[in-house]
């Protein structure tokens, strides 16, 4: 009975399992990225980047079809134009990142609504919104695993920085550690191909579901960024598994039960999480949270 | 010869506004060293420049002397994200930097560098504790336990007494009279006059411009304070730097 329920699912059917795969990718690649989204008070600006990946997915779609490696390029070329068009913007104009990614991001997203419908029906620009992890396929399994070892490579030498960066902006510069713009330039591109990996299973508007609400959820248990890391890509795992059981049982969309069942996990942490959760807060706990 | 901080002629602007007109002058090693002048001008923009943070649009920051020449900066505690998931004992060991860089490994002595900096600073039963469960006072003796593991040849604090109870004013007053001890190049941005008459022995007036840099008794004179207030009119608001003066 429970194995029927938890279990059979991913015995019987290799769609389940490459889910499950691509489930486990994207929270190892996730977790410490959310992480960081979170810590460097960018979590809206990772979601005004997920939408810009869509004109570039859009036009990989319209040539290649609903591949992942085709979309996935075309998305991570769309994805890292405007990031740098929005980062020298806002350089050259003084105006606030945020405010020139805002404005890149729409542009972006209504290109690439714009040129799925002319290209495709609208089924498709459903799976382009939407994404659907039930049809992953080898291929593009790889590339998820691909980015999530990339990532995490990269994550080895950068974590140090990257943390002490977000805490205090200018210690790295003091100390000769390099400066700031070039490790971020460096976060920036590991987000994209985040965010490239996340679409196929969520889709381009819920990319990011999986990377923060895990990532805040863990905050309010954690106590150093490690185990917030650790626990955030544990939260995304289990909120993948979770989701995929309940659009199998269901019968509902995937990309949404995963995004809500993390969601789940993030009311809870919000409500009895040690660090700074509601109920703790009401028993005089001096710890506080943003 | 001792070592030194030479200024000479920087300026500083933000979208051309210069916050730093032709600034000019020395923070020598042996002396505790303090910027002065009203809010507003330029006072931690100063201490970014000579710090590295920011580039000049103009003039030089030297170091000059046989020792090394590198920094450690203390920004102002308001620049912290006090709920960032970070134990005291991680902060202190931010320190290591220069040592370890992105990848090294913190070694057994290290570690007890960090242990007996936390010591220094009356904090060794708060190292596993997040910072933000700590309060002003502590927070501050956790970055000036963080500054004693970087062991650098110059040592810049922004504002390192604001809004700290007097106990732990006088303890980390004694920690910075031992760094001067030890011939380092203390600088530190005060808005209390009177403690730099007190404590500090050499003193930079600043108003934009460099109005007076010496010993704190020439510098912190009735004219050349009537000057800072001529060269500053922005400054006028801040009444209770004038009203110490």
């Amino acid at each position: 009975m429970l194995y029927d329920i938890l279990i059979g699912p991913f015995a019987d059917y290799a769609f389940m399992r490459r889910a499950l795969w691509a489930c486990l990718a994207l929270a190892l690649g996730g977790g410490p990225i959310g992480v960081l989204l979170v810590l460097r008070r960018m979590s809206l600006m990772g979601d005004a980047l997920a939408h810009s990946v869509l004109p570039g997915a859009a036009i990989g779609f319209v040539i290649g079809g609903l591949s992942l490696p085709a979309m996935g390029i075309g998305g991570m070329v769309a994805g890292l134009t405007v990031a740098l068009l929005s980062g020298a913007v806002s350089r050259a104009t003084g105006l606030v990142e945020e405010a020139s990614l805002a404005g890149f991001f729409l542009i972006a997203l209504a290109l690439g609504v714009l040129v799925v419908s002319l290209g495709g029906s609208s089924v498709d620009l459903t799976n382009v919104l939407f994404g659907s992890v039930l049809a992953v396929d080898p291929l593009s399994l790889l590339l998820v695993a691909g980015i999530a070892g990339v990532t995490l490579l990269v994550l080895v030498p950068a974590w140090r920085p990257l943390v002490y960066e977000s805490f205090d902006p200018d210690f790295l510069h003091t100390v000769g550690g390099g400066g700031s713009a070039r490790w971020h330039m460096l976060f920036l591109i590991l987000v994209v191909l985040n965010l490239v990996a996340g679409f196929q299973a969520l889709g381009t508007l819920m990319a990011l579901g999986l990377m923060i609400l895990p990532a805040i959820a863990a905050r309010m248990w954690a106590r150093d960024v490690w185990r917030m890391a650790a626990l955030a890509s544990g939260i995304a795992f289990a909120s993948g598994v979770g989701g995929l059981l309940v659009s199998w049982h269901a019968g509902v969309p995937s990309g949404p039960a995963i995004v809500l069942v993390a969601g789940a996990v993030y009311a809870v942490s919000l409500a009895v999480g040690p660090q700074g959760g509601m109920l703790r807060r009401r028993q005089g706990n001096p710890s506080r949270h943003a | 010869m001792t070592n030194a901080i030479e200024i000479s002629d920087l300026t500083v602007a933000y979208d051309r506004t210069p916050v730093l007109r032709g600034v000019s002058g020395r923070f020598p090693a042996g002396v505790l060293s303090a910027v002065v002048g009203p809010n507003g001008s330029g006072k931690t923009t100063l201490m970014k420049a000579v710090a590295g943070v920011l580039r000049p649009s103009a003039g030089r920051v030297r170091f000059t002397g046989p020792g090394r020449a590198d920094f450690a900066w203390l920004p102002q505690r308001a620049a912290f994200d006090r709920n960032f998931p970070i134990s005291v004992r991680d902060v202190v060991a931010m320190g290591l930097w220069s040592r370890i860089g992105a990848f090294g490994r913190i070694s057994g002595e290290m570690r007890e560098e960090v242990e007996a900096a936390l010591a220094k600073v009356g904090l060794a039963a708060f190292a596993d504790r997040r910072i933000g469960a700590l309060s002003g006072g502590q927070m501050q003796r956790a970055l000036f336990a963080r500054l004693i593991v970087q062991n650098t040849q110059a040592i810049l604090l922004d504002e390192p007494f604001a809004n700290i109870d007097a106990h732990t004013t006088a303890d980390l007053m004694t920690l910075m009279e031992r760094w001067r001890d030890e011939g380092r190049i203390v600088v530190a941005v005060l808005h209390d006059l009177d403690l730099a008459h007190r404590q500090f022995g050499w003193t930079m007036l600043l108003a934009h411009q460099s109005v007076a840099c010496g010993p704190t008794p020439e510098v912190l004179t009735s004219a050349n304070l009537a000057q800072a207030r001529d060269l500053c009119h922005a400054c006028a608001a801040d009444r209770d730097f004038w009203a110490a003066a």
